[in-house]
């Protein structure tokens, strides 16, 4: 029974590892997301005793263990890509006491993706001595995350985020990413995270990964085109709506989101009306009571508290279809319509 | 249906699945802050959805901490800033459950909303043959909640249903049991949803506004001590005066924010013959004879007559500390309300 389970975790770590452009050894099996991510930050900011910086539109899995590391957060421009000349200013005034810099590669809400070879590039020049981190977890099925992050240390992914089930992530941590590991004893994935492994878990998301590898090319094309669709059928049919992050070039958007926001709308009766239409949408993220909570990232862009309100993310898979997307666009034209005219 | 994850508004939504309607039960979110009583925390939401997979119906949560804060918890703050006492859970009915709540109802095509309150509604013949609704006190006299729902107009009554208003606290507890609703023993919420027990108010209102200290003054203005916060005072306050080996029991009996003095006087002191309101309401008509007015969530009814902006005690009354609501009764029926304003 142990070698089979073995089995299953030493050939998922060659397939993630595949994946990700990575050694089989600088894969560390995690719960998710949030503890790979959480790993990294805290981890570094132990091990290093310096300080940590994030952007400021991070999912609070990164947000969350930079502030209690007493960390900095740095700023987006309107279109929601990071301020890399305050990235600059920031390290130089820092000096040498940066430990790590955590920059996501495509934000979790809207989509937009983040310059991460300019940010290795102005890293590697100023501070040289610093890990660089990036939560690609929202990046596996749209990008190739080998590609884009091979000059970062520190890469977390979320199996749900790719069709594996919930509860299984994992952190690349390059040969040399020093880190203080959270969970001792054990000595699962080389003393760096201690705890029994969710095998299925991690088998199932290996088959996850081994599928994506496959399909994403097609499925980007494809998929950023039905995206295209909803968004130009909704925006040419609803006034005062718009897409969020003006002026971000076309392949800086993920394929699979579309992130639009309608003036004059409450987005928890757009949400409620759309999932008795059948189209299961969200907001923002959802805080512990299952509330929509006003979106952290849509403030640091500059969008108005009042038109973020009416926020809306229609996400987009590789099994979506014409009909779905034909659906969808009639159930938020008709949604925002009836709420217009009720309110 | 208004879920809190309290046992009423469990066995409300019950009550009217067996009634027949379709129901779909709401939780808001009303208070980000620390809390450990009341409608707000996640363990309440996590209770209410419970319920909800329990009878089978769909659970939403609605985030209205933004109307929370500027509709109750900031006007709670200036009260106490201006020497009122407020009462927060009326200004929750009056912004959050019976307006916001109202309104989100319309927008997402709902035709009634249910509360778990204890009251009921009533129904009575006006004179153009239309129905007048008035909210009546619930069955459960010790458990009555009409008071706090003395602002609802006949727009509102004609859209509410209250479902445990017929039925006793005892009677709610052993519905929930009958159906095994993991809410049956949950004890009933008490004080200021918003205020932990461990700070307290002042810690709330002394972390949101500086508390000043004022003087304490006998009906003659002689000094006579200090309290450290004069907004934390109450009128009527009897405890916590630092009067020494006073034998006679002294009172509060006037805050005036001005002057930062606080007046202590004797019972008779307190006692008045008039006691003046702003935003008067009536439910229907204004109601010209003898009413019965109560000023506290759980105190005494008491005869009177509405004249103006004041109401005239049919017999010398305490003084009411100014920012309560009052509500107006005729018989076991709200026919109106408003709040207290500083007594003369």
């Amino acid at each position: 029974m142990a070698r089979m389970a073995n089995r299953v975790l030493d050939e998922s770590r060659d397939t993630m590892a595949e994946l990700l452009g990575a050694k089989p050894g600088q894969i560390i099996f995690t719960s998710g997301g949030t503890e790979a991510d959480n790993l990294a930050i805290t981890g570094v900011a132990q091990a290093t005793g310096k300080t940590v910086i994030c952007s400021a539109v991070e999912h609070h899995a990164v947000l969350e263990p930079t502030a209690a590391a007493g960390g900095r957060v740095i700023g987006v421009h309107p279109n929601g890509q990071l301020n890399l000349d305050q990235l600059s200013a920031t390290l130089e005034e820092l000096k040498g006491d940066v430990g790590l810099v955590s920059v996501m590669a495509a934000n979790n809400e809207t989509g937009i993706i983040q310059p991460i070879e300019q940010v290795v590039d102005i890293v590697k020049a100023t501070a040289p001595d610093a890990l660089i981190h990036t939560d690609a977890i929202q990046a596996v099925c749209w990008m190739d995350v080998a590609q884009l992050a091979a000059d970062v240390d520190l890469i977390s992914v979320s199996g749900h985020k790719f069709g594996a089930p919930k509860g299984v992530g994992v952190l690349v941590a390059r040969d040399g990413a020093i880190f203080a590991p959270q969970a001792l004893g054990g000595g699962q994935e080389r003393d760096r995270r201690g705890g029994t492994q969710n095998v299925p878990g991690i088998g199932a998301m290996a088959a996850a990964a081994k599928a994506v590898g496959r399909e994403r090319p097609a499925a980007v094309h494809r998929v950023r085109h039905l995206r295209d669709k909803l968004r130009d059928q909704i925006l040419g049919s609803v006034a005062d709506a718009y897409e969020t992050g003006e002026g971000v070039a076309p392949d800086q958007r993920t394929a699979g989101m579309c992130h639009l926001c309608f003036q004059g709308v409450e987005n928890e009766s757009l949400l409620f009306l759309l999932e008795q239409a059948g189209v299961m949408a969200s907001a923002a993220s959802s805080c512990a009571s299952g509330a929509t909570d006003p979106s952290h990232v849509l403030a640091a862009m500059g969008v108005p508290r009042s038109l973020a309100a009416g926020s809306l993310r229609l996400s987009l898979g590789y099994t979506s279809t014409e009909a779905d997307v034909d659906a969808a666009a009639e159930a938020v034209i008709a949604a925002v319509s009836k709420i217009r005219s009720r309110s | 249906m208004a879920m809190s994850g309290g046992v009423d508004s469990s066995v409300a939504a019950a009550l009217l699945i067996e009634a027949g309607h379709s129901v779909t039960g709401v939780t808001l979110k009303l208070w980000g802050g620390e809390s450990d009583s009341g409608c707000c925390s996640v363990s309440d939401v996590d209770d209410a959805r419970r319920v909800a997979y329990r009878l089978g119906i769909e659970h939403h949560v609605f985030n209205f901490a933004d109307e929370f804060d500027e509709f109750v918890v900031e006007p709670y703050v200036s009260a106490h800033q201006r020497g009122e006492t407020p009462n927060p859970c009326v200004e929750c009915n009056r912004h959050l459950k019976f307006d916001k709540l109202m309104r989100r109802a319309d927008t997402l095509g709902f035709d009634m909303v249910a509360t778990g309150h204890h009251a009921r509604i009533v129904s009575r013949q006006g004179i153009d043959s239309a129905p007048v609704r008035y909210v009546a006190r619930g069955c459960d006299k010790a458990k009555d909640q009409s008071y706090v729902l003395y602002m609802l107009d006949q727009a509102t009554l004609a859209r509410l249903l209250l479902p445990v208003g017929d039925i006793t606290k005892g009677r709610v507890r052993e519905i929930a049991s009958e159906i095994g609703l993991n809410t049956a023993d949950k004890p009933d919420s008490q004080d200021v949803c918003f205020i932990s027990s461990k700070g307290g108010r002042r810690v709330f209102l002394g972390d949101r506004i500086a508390l000043s200290p004022a003087r304490l003054v006998d009906v003659d203005g002689q000094t006579i001590g200090q309290v450290s916060s004069i907004e934390l005072v109450t009128l009527g306050q009897r405890r916590g005066l630092n009067l020494g080996g006073d034998e006679e029991r002294r009172y509060v009996v006037d805050i005036d924010r001005q002057a930062e003095e606080v007046t202590v006087g004797h019972r008779e002191d307190l006692m008045v013959s008039s006691q003046p309101i702003r935003d008067l309401i009536w439910t229907d008509a204004p109601v010209g004879g003898e009413v019965q007015v109560q000023c506290s969530a759980h105190g005494s009814c008491r005869a009177a007559t509405i004249k103006g902006s004041e109401i005239l005690w049919s017999q010398p009354q305490p003084r009411v500390a100014p920012g309560q609501a009052v509500a107006i009764y005729c018989d076991d029926r709200v026919v109106g309300g408003g709040v207290t304003e500083r007594a003369r």
